[in-house]
């Protein structure tokens, strides 16, 4: 009973196409909603301002940053930063009942917002505070949501086809919201490339009150607790990344992929039946439903590459694929193939790259 | 206590096939679980009963079979099983689906009593959307707590719930209202075997089944394929790239061919690849 159930029954009802209720048509524009937590401004915001130009051009619309936060210089620095990648105007809704993320108020802006200006395209980062507002925000306004797009683009009706991977990752689908506004999607880190930024003066801004008080909102933040840098992964941003799936065979094998990444300098990474078997804890999944990667280098070990982990790597500039199967889809979309055991070629690996990058330490050792 | 668990019975996505010639999926022998994320919910629901009493029901909607998934988690110990089940939901999008689900909820409420927690899990293994969580507590006005790691404390008479949940670089805790919905995060629990007595209960139960005309669905146009606001116009394979792999054999010193032959197709990475372990 997801999307994917009634992929049959498609092509009729996408046939009946209706015209779009009159009332509909008055929603006009693109927005990214900007995703901020203590002033920091999320990657992927300006990612989806690069896709949300591209949209808003082909529709010959306006692309407009969606700012929800604290009343304070953080917060309107997270404004200006929005026009250097590419706004045309911005919405803020600005409260110091805002400071930390709240489904209720944030729902409240978002959907205050949409109802008085009324956008054709809202798109927000599929993470976890984007994730939480969205649905709710879906339902509030009752529209399509399209979840982790990996390709947004307008049909010739000027309608948002939202691509994203199905069953599981092994295909992929097209979604419209046809008769509904706005057409929502959210779209994962890293998925888009990080457009150009380009120092421009601020542009215009809209102001939009909260109109709530405290009192109204019942869930109260008592704490929180920022996550330790040391056990943070930096998977998504980082240059070199080496993972290692099923074909490892045990998990005590996983130990090799850390050596190698450890030798180069790399985060290590995995497949995700490896965090579905416990292998591997979840913040190092790589693909559809993990972490999205665009490192110079990846080496791939052991895993087959089904579209659930291809979706999270073609953004990588050079992919190293080692697998025993030389059918393995993976070989389909690598730059380069080697038909080994990655059990036997790794620990080869590690120590081939351990003697050619640490001369340092190979001089001290002969002296 | 009255617990709702939100359950999903799906297909092991680990074992659907792409047919290598014809592209489309293979589903025929496709085995049927419980959504693994799931479990974590129905196990964080034993738990609550556990401490402060009350009963677990488990519901979900889906085809008739759906009641094997219904009557394992019988097995690990829940109270009563509700299948939502009817053509009528069939092509069911996420907020369909959320129509149905809450109207569901409401009815076992009048039934059973209201709920004072629905879990649900972090998302699917099929749809992968996790919007239906948030979206049956948008329609229930319920209290989302999504992501959540622990529950700190529950407090009946004051009918507040503490609970820290996972967000963007850290953990939050709150203090939230009842009744809410809670997502819980996968890894948090360890999904218990249930005992044997359960067991030959589950195997006895009857599955509570509802049609949309017994769950109190008061318009139709609200469910299935027509209370759909997204279509899924296109589904499709990927195209291969153009160029695969190409494959490069190593020969008796593999670890130092590779690497010769890395840096000879990539002569950048060499020196990217030294700043980055300098220090190390």
């Amino acid at each position: 009973m997801n999307d994917t159930a009634k992929a049959p029954a498609a092509a009729g009802r996408a046939a009946a196409k209706k015209e779009l209720p009159e009332h509909l048509k008055a929603y006009k524009h693109v927005w990214v909603f900007i995703e901020q937590e203590r002033g920091q401004a999320h990657p992927v915001s300006w990612e989806l301002m690069g896709a949300g130009r591209i949209l808003a051009d082909k529709l010959g619309v306006n692309l407009a940053a969606v700012v929800v936060g604290a009343r304070n210089e953080a917060t309107q620095a997270v404004v200006r930063e929005s026009f250097n990648y590419g706004a045309d105007l911005a919405y803020l809704v600005a409260d110091d009942i805002l400071t930390d993320y709240r489904n209720e108020s944030y729902t409240k802006a978002m959907t205050d917002l949409v109802n008085a200006y009324q956008p054709e395209i809202l798109l927000l980062g599929a993470t976890i505070l984007g994730r939480d507002l969205a649905g709710s925000v879906a339902t509030t306004l009752l529209t399509g949501l399209t979840a982790d797009c990996t390709e947004l683009d307008v049909d010739a009706e000027g309608s948002l086809a939202a691509t994203r991977p199905t069953f599981g990752g092994s295909l992929l689908c097209t979604i419209f919201t046809l008769n509904y506004r706005p057409q929502m999607a959210t779209v994962r880190p890293r998925v888009m490339p990080m457009p150009e930024r380009v120092e421009k003066p601020i542009g215009r801004v809209i102001e939009h009150p909260l109109g709530l008080v405290e009192d109204d909102i019942v869930t109260k933040v008592l704490s929180f607790l920022p996550d330790r840098d040391s056990t943070k992964s930096n998977l998504a941003f980082a240059d070199v990344v080496v993972a290692g799936g099923l074909g490892l065979g045990s998990p005590e094998n996983f130990q090799l992929i850390r050596q190698l990444a450890s030798t180069i300098g790399a985060e290590f990474g995995c497949s995700r039946p490896l965090v579905q078997k416990g292998w591997v804890s979840s913040d190092r999944q790589i693909g559809q439903t993990g972490k999205t990667i665009r490192p110079k280098l990846y080496i791939a070990a052991g895993i087959s590459g089904a579209i659930q982990h291809r979706v999270g790597v073609e953004g990588a500039d050079y992919i190293v694929a080692i697998n025993t199967d030389k059918n393995a889809p993976i070989f389909d979309f690598a730059h380069v193939g080697i038909v080994t055991d990655a059990v036997r070629l790794l620990p080869a690996l590690t120590e081939a790259f351990s003697k050619r990058l640490s001369p340092h330490q190979r001089d001290r050792l002969a002296s | 206590m009255h617990i709702v668990v939100c359950m999903k019975q799906v297909p092991d996505s680990a074992q659907i096939r792409v047919h290598p010639v014809t592209n489309t999926i293979m589903r025929q022998g496709v085995p049927t679980i419980i959504n693994p994320y799931d479990l974590f919910a129905i196990e964080e629901a034993l738990r609550l009963r556990q401490k402060f009493g009350g009963a677990v029901t488990i519901l979900t909607m889906g085809p008739p079979s759906a009641e094997d998934s219904l009557r394992k988690a019988l097995t690990f110990g829940a109270d009563r099983a509700v299948l939502l089940t009817d053509r009528f939901f069939a092509g069911a999008d996420t907020l369909a689906t959320t129509y149905a689900l809450a109207t569901a909820i409401r009815k076992i409420g009048v039934e059973f009593g209201p709920p004072h927690v629905v879990f649900t899990g972090k998302q699917t293994i099929d749809g992968d959307t996790a919007q239906v969580g948030p979206g049956v507590a948008k329609r229930l006005g319920l209290m989302q707590l999504t992501y959540v790691s622990h529950i700190d404390n529950v407090d009946l008479e004051a009918g507040t719930i503490d609970v820290e949940r996972r967000s963007e670089g850290g953990v939050q805790k709150l203090r939230s209202k009842m009744p809410c919905l809670i997502s819980v995060l996968e890894g948090v629990n360890e999904m218990r075997i249930g005992s044997l007595s359960d067991a030959l209960a589950a195997a006895r139960a009857t599955i509570i089944k509802w049609s949309a005309q017994d769950a109190g669905v008061e318009d139709i146009t609200k469910c299935g394929l027509r209370g759909s606001p997204t279509i899924v116009k296109r589904v499709f394979a990927p195209k291969p790239r153009a160029e695969k792999a190409q494959f490069i054999e190593l020969g008796d010193k593999p670890g130092d061919a590779f690497v010769d032959e890395l840096f000879k197709r990539r002569p950048k990475l060499e020196s990217e690849l030294e700043q980055l372990t300098r220090g190390y």
